[in-house]
């Protein structure tokens, strides 16, 4: 048994590491979350050159063909670094979506561009408040244009294009659900950037008023593509909340190192210790369902949305976690702009829920296993 | 990454599965199945004879404690053979409960501390079950701070002569060896002054005495030494080093890798989707699953952090201290479960259930025993300080007791 990455991926994951401690510091992080840039375009662009936007793309494409558990390894970093860059929603949504369902010449239009970094992609599933559902989907698709509001879209409003999730039938079914690509840069698309808690990246409001839209994959198959992409970016997304949940930890375990009272380190007070050990735990629970994730994501396994599920729970509890403990264990300290733990806070609360927040989870995975069981 | 066996791995689960098909006492093996969690009863057999019976079978064929040099009654496997074993010992695994602590504890500390002659005489019988050997560390006041037991050995020519009384000892009732761990010196600090030995539990002055626990039942006894002597040929270990030789006695206790710790997952899964509540199936009511879902992602982390050791052995690495993190989470987990699982049934949740037959008092059953698993080998507290001190780094705690005579630590805490 192996399951573990192997030792060239983990040889991958020290280059990230030392490329995001080079090009993304907490100082590069806090541009963005200062409002001085929307983005850290510099990154994005350096993340294309080592070629890391595009880990998971084939060759054919322009990617570098290597994989998924390579891209896994990627988004752990971007976690723990807190990329201020539209990797996500880029990387997991959009490129995801157009390889499972695009046709060839949508690849050869789209692929190459986002792996060098020219091409910010989204996916625009949501309409207001609320988990994804082929209920919620309002947006209208006839005679090859758009029109309606999503909102919020991941990284909206400096994204070049958006896969665009819209009715195309009229009861509200899956089947009645289609996805087209459309070009942000175009006519009859406004782009209003939203106010939100992670303020390293953006989210931003779509109106789309006879907006062209090109059809991704077949009339009616939309909602299955959707409930594809969100397994693997819920894999891929959990890898960056373990990322994130793990540097949290760190500072914490750090901090209670460093810090004196009452005479003493304060992580040799219990009260302290154990909060620690406990986020341990979290983040340890939460690594080994993505493990597993990553096995059933990069295997194209039958387990997969029962795996991705389990990831993003595990995941996204175990973020949280360690983020509020980590101010906890700082104390006065961590609940002040200067230190870097609110960004932890802001981020893993923000991601909790950008791909359906828990009860959404919680309800596919319970779904899935008694699909599993009964079968 | 992938959960193939090496070509080697193959070849050691194919001979194992098919010298257990041949070999296994398959009339138990439903029963055994089915008894998940707390204590393994047969009907209409001796657990003890049973159990025995198939550890003597195992180690006629070379099939027990397979980690273990071959000159002691081992096989001389590596780890991930060890682990494979298990996994395809399945169910009848569980017949080894009352073997776990002679063969993961006292075995290796003999192996470490104890002369040739006597690895060659003691070690075989405990492994092939002929004997049972206990663990005598915990005292009614030393349980987490083990080294401050009171049990106290005196030198009395080439004896030891032992007086006190220890507590928690499972086994104790059908043991004939134990490991003793005693107080040589209460003048000095208190790590300092223990000494280990082993002894007959049959000699004269042991008195074992079974302990009725919260749960009603009795799997621990209390032993009391009046005048007994030990021969000083069976001490191991260096006088008033016996600290040192307790820490590799503990130390083997965490490495039961691969076993899978009990979280009543699975029941409650199964549990929930079978009952029926005001609105519907319980599965399908959202706080239920909600419930459920939080579960299921502890028993798969829990899972698939054992898979991440096992593949830590698999390539000869030694596992890493995640690995301690099962008892803690397995130990609360249950308890919740249980708790939860009474719930779902109302009132009706307060009886024991034994006339239920579909859960046969399951989880009333595992909601007693649960306190136990929480503070058994190592509190829920203890474990948390293991992992800040040894996986994080964090300092240890402050001692007060660390350089105070033994004879001078209090003892009471309000007069």
């Amino acid at each position: 048994m192996n399951f573990d990455f192997s030792d060239e991926q983990k040889q991958m994951r020290d280059e990230a590491r030392k490329f995001l401690a080079e090009q993304c510091p907490p100082k590069a992080v806090r541009e963005v979350l200062d409002g001085k840039a929307p983005y850290d375009r510099s990154l994005w662009k350096g993340l294309a050159e080592m070629g890391f936007l595009g880990v998971a793309i084939p060759e054919q494409f322009g990617g570098a063909g290597a994989g998924h558990l390579e891209l896994c390894v990627i988004a752990e970093e971007m976690g723990r670094a807190l990329a201020p860059v539209p990797f996500s929603s880029t990387v997991y949504l959009a490129a995801e979506a157009i390889l499972i369902a695009g046709s060839d010449a949508q690849k050869q239009k789209w692929l190459p561009k986002i792996a060098s970094g020219d091409a910010i992609g989204t996916l625009a599933l949501f309409e207001g408040k609320g988990n994804p559902s082929p209920k919620a989907i309002n947006v209208t698709a006839n005679g090859g244009v758009l029109n309606g509001i999503k909102k919020p879209v991941a990284d909206g409003a400096i994204a070049d294009f958006a896969v665009v999730a819209a009715r195309t039938g009229t009861g509200g079914r899956e089947s009645d659900v289609s996805l087209f690509i459309v070009d942000l840069k175009a006519g009859g698309v406004e782009v209003k950037p939203l106010t939100n808690i992670d303020l390293t990246r953006g989210q931003a409001e779509i109106t789309f008023k006879d907006a062209k839209a090109e059809p991704l994959g077949a009339a009616g198959e939309g909602w299955s593509v959707i409930t594809q992409v969100l397994d693997r970016a819920a894999v891929l997304m959990a890898f960056e909340q373990v990322g994130g949940a793990d540097r949290a930890l760190e500072m914490g375990r750090d901090y209670a190192l460093d810090r004196i009272a009452f005479g003493r380190p304060i992580g040799s007070f219990q009260a302290v210790k154990h909060m620690l050990a406990d986020m341990y735990v979290s983040a340890t629970l939460a690594r080994s369902n993505c493990y597993y994730g990553a096995w059933a994501l990069s295997t194209n396994a039958g387990e997969l949305p029962e795996a991705a599920a389990a990831a993003r729970i595990s995941a996204t509890q175990a973020f949280q976690h360690c983020a509020k403990n980590n101010i906890q264990v700082h104390g006065g300290m961590g609940f002040t702009w200067e230190f870097d733990c609110h960004m932890y806070y802001r981020r893993a609360n923000a991601v909790a829920v950008g791909l359906g927040s828990l009860s959404y989870w919680e309800d596919a995975l319970i779904d899935r296993m008694r699909k599993k069981n009964a079968a | 990454m992938n959960f193939d066996d090496t070509p080697q791995e193959a070849a050691f689960r194919a001979e194992a599965k098919a010298w257990i098909a041949a070999n296994a006492p398959k009339q138990y093996e439903e029963e055994l199945r089915k008894a998940s969690l707390g204590r393994v009863q047969l009907k209409g057999a001796n657990i003890l004879e049973v159990a025995k019976a198939w550890q003597k079978k195992k180690a006629d064929a070379g099939w027990a404690c397979l980690h273990w040099p071959k000159e002691y009654g081992g096989r001389g496997s590596s780890p991930i053979e060890r682990v494979i074993w298990q996994q395809e010992e399945g169910p009848f695994g569980r017949l080894s409960a009352m073997f776990i602590i002679g063969h993961g504890m006292c075995g290796p500390t003999m192996m470490a501390f104890a002369g040739e002659e006597q690895k060659r005489n003691y070690l075989p019988p405990l492994a092939s079950g002929e004997k049972i050997w206990c663990q005598l560390f915990s005292e009614p006041a030393g349980g987490s701070d083990v080294a401050g037991l009171r049990t106290r050995a005196e030198k009395n020519g080439d004896e030891w002569v032992i007086n006190g009384q220890k507590i928690w000892t499972s086994g104790a009732h059908y043991s004939d060896y134990g490991i003793l761990l005693t107080r040589t010196d209460p003048t000095v600090p208190k790590h300092k002054g223990l000494t280990m030995f082993f002894l007959d539990m049959k000699s004269p002055g042991v008195e074992v005495r079974p302990i009725k626990q919260a749960s009603g039942a009795s799997d621990f006894n209390e032993v009391y030494f009046t005048d007994v002597r030990i021969p000083d040929s069976q001490r191991l270990g260096n006088v008033n080093d016996g600290w040192n030789v307790s820490l590799t006695t503990l130390m083997n206790e965490r490495m039961s890798i691969g076993a899978g710790v009990a979280t009543g997952f699975p029941e409650l899964f199964d549990f929930c989707s079978s009952l029926m509540l005001e609105d519907g199936p319980a599965i399908e009511n959202r706080a239920v699953r909600s419930k459920l879902a939080n579960w299921a992602v502890k028993a798969s982390g829990l899972k698939y952090t054992s898979m991440r050791a096992i593949s830590a052995l698999s390539k000869g690495e030694r596992p890493g201290p995640e690995n301690s993190i099962g008892k803690l989470v397995a130990g609360s987990m249950i308890q919740d479960v249980a708790a939860y699982a009474l719930d779902l049934q109302g009132a009706a949740g307060a009886l024991n259930g034994i006339e239920d037959a579909e859960v046969a008092g399951k989880f009333q059953a595992m909601l007693l025993r649960a306190p136990g698993t929480r503070v058994e080998g190592g509190t829920d507290e203890i474990m948390r300080n293991i992992i800040a001190e040894r996986v994080l780094g964090l300092p240890g705690d402050i001692r007060v007791d660390k350089d105070v005579p033994f004879n001078k630590i209090p003892t009471k805490g309000r007069a």
